[in-house]
């Protein structure tokens, strides 16, 4: 079913019968599989109001990232999160859309600085598992008239609600990027290194680390972004700070700079290759010593984003690695792997006893029926 | 403004109730003596009060959980309170409630400036989280007003904002995890010292649930490293409309200022006088603050000029020294305190889409000449949250009336305008019967689901947010 509004949406909600599954744009399979009939929101598609002035916008879920992308950078303006377009990594057609976006609160780089894409949402209409449209927030920027729903709904992977309409904060596009690179790091030092980068007044908005770059070394990546005679000075003050990590280069190519931290945001490193993919969300520090713990067991290739605090990990297919991990200060969440594989392994990290009952609870209200996307977070 | 009335079944139970709490939690000061509860009968929205059946000030989290199973066992209602400066009641008691305040629990627990968070028990007050990372060089980014006094508690449970908030986000921005514990008594830990917390996103839903999910003990926050200087430059406007138009234009420009604030004649007279702050006697006066290094604040506030200098501004003023910097603050800083001098006021906080200042401040001033009421504006401009202040004299019976109704009728103006009723001090009591005006019913039902989920048996906080007829047949259960 592909509704072409959201009052035929919600009418298609209301009177079905069996489960469904919601679908965006098709590019992020993530989460347990889930059998029933598809139910497309990209008929619900469009720019609906956008003040440059204001920084906001308003759109239809199903309008596509790329067209937002468009019209903002029309404006100097963008999406502060950065989303990631998983095509590559998951091996998927299709176009991302907005509301995909935000049903997976999926946030890129520059979010250690800018924030989440849950942090940059002003306001939702969705459709709950009865088929009533249901409002929360606004397109305003500061708001706090009843429950923020929208942090609830954003993340819950259309498992609550199916998004019909989404306002967004949005940021104006910084006029030059600068990126210090530092090569044959150690995963410990690296982070280190990376660390006093982001404990810095210097506003860094990326700070990533590959054991093995594109030449097949490590590389350490931070990056700056503003007005230009602003990331000069900065990538100049950041560089003597950096200076105990070893030489460093500057590099100001703005097309090289996009080309790299897409290849950091879609975790293009392991887009051709075979095996699972874990992200971890964890304490920055304790990064390289779980990485490191990982690797006494198993092959492991790695990637660390947000200083840390997200690390992007390969492994064989059906490896379990949250057992491995152990008890970690965060959450593993299997992003690819086949679908006996999450069915197994579960996809999402498994919760104390009383927040799953509270999630349950949460679902069982939004969706009393069990008819949208159900068992997908389970 | 109503409060359902006391449940006589509870207060017959009063003793029992009063020695059951004491002998949960012996370590907790209990205050039942009326003399004594009388000290927390409301919070800042002093216009209404109801001293509690008892309070209590546990220590510890364990205690909470342990008043909290009693209060559960005895069906008795549970009002949380922070530091008591909710300017929307939502501290406020009702007779057969305990009130169960955080002030006690204050310490800090743990500061990792290398992973940019501090943990701290919630009863700490909100400068004080700040304060505990400056020699480190870092800060917490949230600084509403009553920041001196306020809580980290009440700071989660209204979502809080400040005047910085246009650059660094408000509390739930801010706040990656919590120590909660459930009506029930039973502890919680959500989220932590990573981003995201994993799971549906419980922790954005909690913050801004104005007390009436669980209550928060304790929290981990992130903290920013401080930028290199900061310096604000101050605009004066020959109207209201222009100022509005500015600020539009210096957002559009890209620069991002850390704040934008604004002040028109009656509220840049009342600080004048107050605190000298040597401001220009003009209709508007902008106050923009940039950050960076000296170079980088030159290059902004040079862009900043430019873009003002094409609404002819009839004052400039960027700052020379810190000095300069505090006294343009000063004025802002003390804007209540000031027009409190003068008459009794409400502060209102609607928001509004920036686009629209022009138009809400006229219709603002329509119904100041209207009701016959004075009125003052100090606001967060760069995100379009308003604090129209009504004047009125306290010991009027009608002003007070008229005041509460143009109140309402701003708050409508800021909804039409594709706003909303409030933008950081919470629904609480105060904007209560207001939510229809923004909300629809089924909006309203689906955000009680949430605490029919947190708090099956509508105790905690039960009588705020939500209209009083909606909630009715819940609270009744």
């Amino acid at each position: 079913m592909k509704p072409g509004s959201e009052a035929e949406l919600a009418e298609a909600i209301g009177s079905a019968t069996d489960p469904l599954v919601i679908i965006g744009g098709g590019t992020k399979p993530i989460g347990t599989p889930v059998e029933g009939e598809s139910l497309s929101v990209s008929g619900i598609a469009g720019i609906r109001r956008y003040e440059p002035q204001a920084l906001t916008l308003v759109a239809g879920a199903g309008t596509p990232v790329a067209e937002i992308n468009h019209e903002l950078a029309r404006h100097k303006q963008m999406l502060a999160f950065e989303p990631m377009d998983c095509r590559d990594l998951l091996g998927t057609d299709g176009e991302p859309t907005i509301g995909g976006i935000v049903a997976a609160n999926m946030s890129g780089p520059r979010r250690v600085q800018t924030g989440a894409c849950r942090d940059y949402l002003l306001g939702v209409r969705f459709i709950d598992g009865s088929g009533r449209v249901i409002r929360n927030g606004g397109r305003v920027m500061k708001n706090v008239t009843g429950y923020d729903l929208v942090r609830l709904l954003a993340g819950s992977h259309g498992t609550l609600g199916v998004l019909t309409e989404i306002a967004l904060k949005v940021l104006p596009r910084p006029e030059a990027a600068g990126v210090l690179l530092l090569t044959g790091l150690t995963d410990q030092d690296a982070v280190r290194c990376l660390e006093a980068a982001l404990t810095s007044p210097f506003e860094v908005t990326g700070a990533a680390h590959t054991p093995r770059g594109l030449d097949g070394d490590p590389v350490t990546m931070i990056r700056v972004e503003g007005f230009e005679d602003s990331v000069r000075y900065r990538c100049f003050r950041l560089r003597d700070l950096l200076r105990e990590f070893g030489d460093i280069d500057l590099e100001t190519g703005a097309e090289r700079i996009a080309a790299g931290w897409k290849w950091v945001r879609d975790v293009e490193c392991f887009g051709d290759e075979k095996g699972d993919v874990w992200r971890i969300s964890t304490k920055p520090g304790d990064a390289p010593s779980l990485v490191e713990n990982l690797r006494r067991q198993t092959e492991v290739a790695v990637l660390y984003d947000w200083g840390g605090g997200l690390v992007w990990i390969k492994t064989e297919a059906g490896t379990d690695l949250r057992e491995g991990c152990g008890d970690i200060d965060g959450h593993a969440t299997l992003i690819r792997a086949s679908v006996a594989d999450r069915l197994r392994l579960g996809v999402f990290h498994p919760q104390p006893d009383r927040l799953r009952r509270i999630s349950l609870g949460l679902k069982a209200k939004f969706d009393p029926r069990g008819i949208l996307n159900p068992g997908l977070m389970n | 403004m109503e409060m359902p009335s006391a449940d006589a079944r509870i207060l017959e139970r009063r003793d029992r109730i009063i020695s059951r709490l004491r002998m949960a939690a012996p370590g907790a000061t209990l205050i039942h003596d009326p003399a004594e509860t009388k000290a927390y009968e409301c919070d800042a929205l002093t216009a209404y009060s109801c001293a509690p059946l008892a309070v209590v000030l546990p220590a510890s989290t364990e205690e909470v959980s342990a008043l909290l199973s009693v209060c559960r066992s005895e069906s008795v209602p549970v009002i949380p309170r922070g530091a008591g400066t909710s300017l929307a009641g939502g501290a406020l008691p009702t007779a057969d409630a305990v009130v169960l305040g955080v002030s006690r629990m204050n310490s800090i627990l743990e500061i990792d400036t290398g992973n940019r968070f501090i943990r701290v028990q919630a009863g700490r007050t909100n400068l004080s989280v700040s304060d505990a990372v400056e020699r480190d060089g870092f800060f917490y980014a949230p600084d509403p007003s009553s920041q001196l006094a306020c809580a980290i508690a009440g700071n989660i449970a209204m979502n809080s904002g400040g005047a910085h908030c246009l650059k660094y986000g408000v509390t739930t921005n801010n706040l990656l995890g919590v120590r909660m514990v459930m009506m029930d008594g039973e502890i919680v830990d959500i989220g932590g010292a990573y981003a995201d917390a994993g799971g549906l996103d419980l922790l954005g839903v909690i913050c801004g649930s104005e007390g009436q999910l669980g209550i928060v003990t304790e929290a981990t926050l992130r903290i920013l490293p401080k930028p290199e200087g900061a310096r604000p430059v101050l605009f004066g406007f020959e109207s209201n409309a222009v100022a509005g138009a500015c600020v539009g234009d210096i957002i559009r420009a890209g620069v991002l200022p850390v704040a934008i604030e604004f002040m028109d004649r009656p509220c840049i007279r009342a600080c004048e006088d107050f605190v000298g702050a040597g401001y220009p006697d003009v209709e508007a006066l902008l106050i923009v603050e940039v950050e960076g290094a000296d170079a980088e604040i030159d290059m902004q506030l040079g862009l900043i000029k430019q873009i003002a200098s094409r609404h002819h501004p009839v004052t400039v003023r960027e700052s020379q020294s810190a000095d300069e910097s505090a006294r343009i603050w000063a004025g802002r800083k003390s804007a209540f305190g000031a027009m409190g001098r003068i008459a009794d006021y409400v502060c209102l906080d609607g928001t509004i889409p920036v686009a629209e200042l022009p138009r809400v401040l006229n219709g603002i001033a329509g119904l100041s000449r209207e009701f016959g009421l004075r009125v003052a504006n100090v606001f967060h401009a760069g995100d379009g949250n308003l604090h129209p202040l009504i004047m009125f004299d306290a010991n009027s019976k009608d002003e007070l009336l008229r005041c509460e109704k143009m109140g309402a009728e701003i708050l409508k103006l800021c909804v039409e305008a594709g706003g909303c009723l409030t933008g950081e001090h919470g629904v609480g009591v105060e904007k209560r019967e207001l939510m229809p005006f923004q909300y629809s019913e089924a909006d309203m039902e689906a955000q009680m689901w949430v605490k029919d989920v947190f708090d099956p048996h509508w105790l905690m906080n039960p009588a705020k947010v939500f209209p009083l007829e909606m909630s009715r047949t819940r609270r009744a259960a």
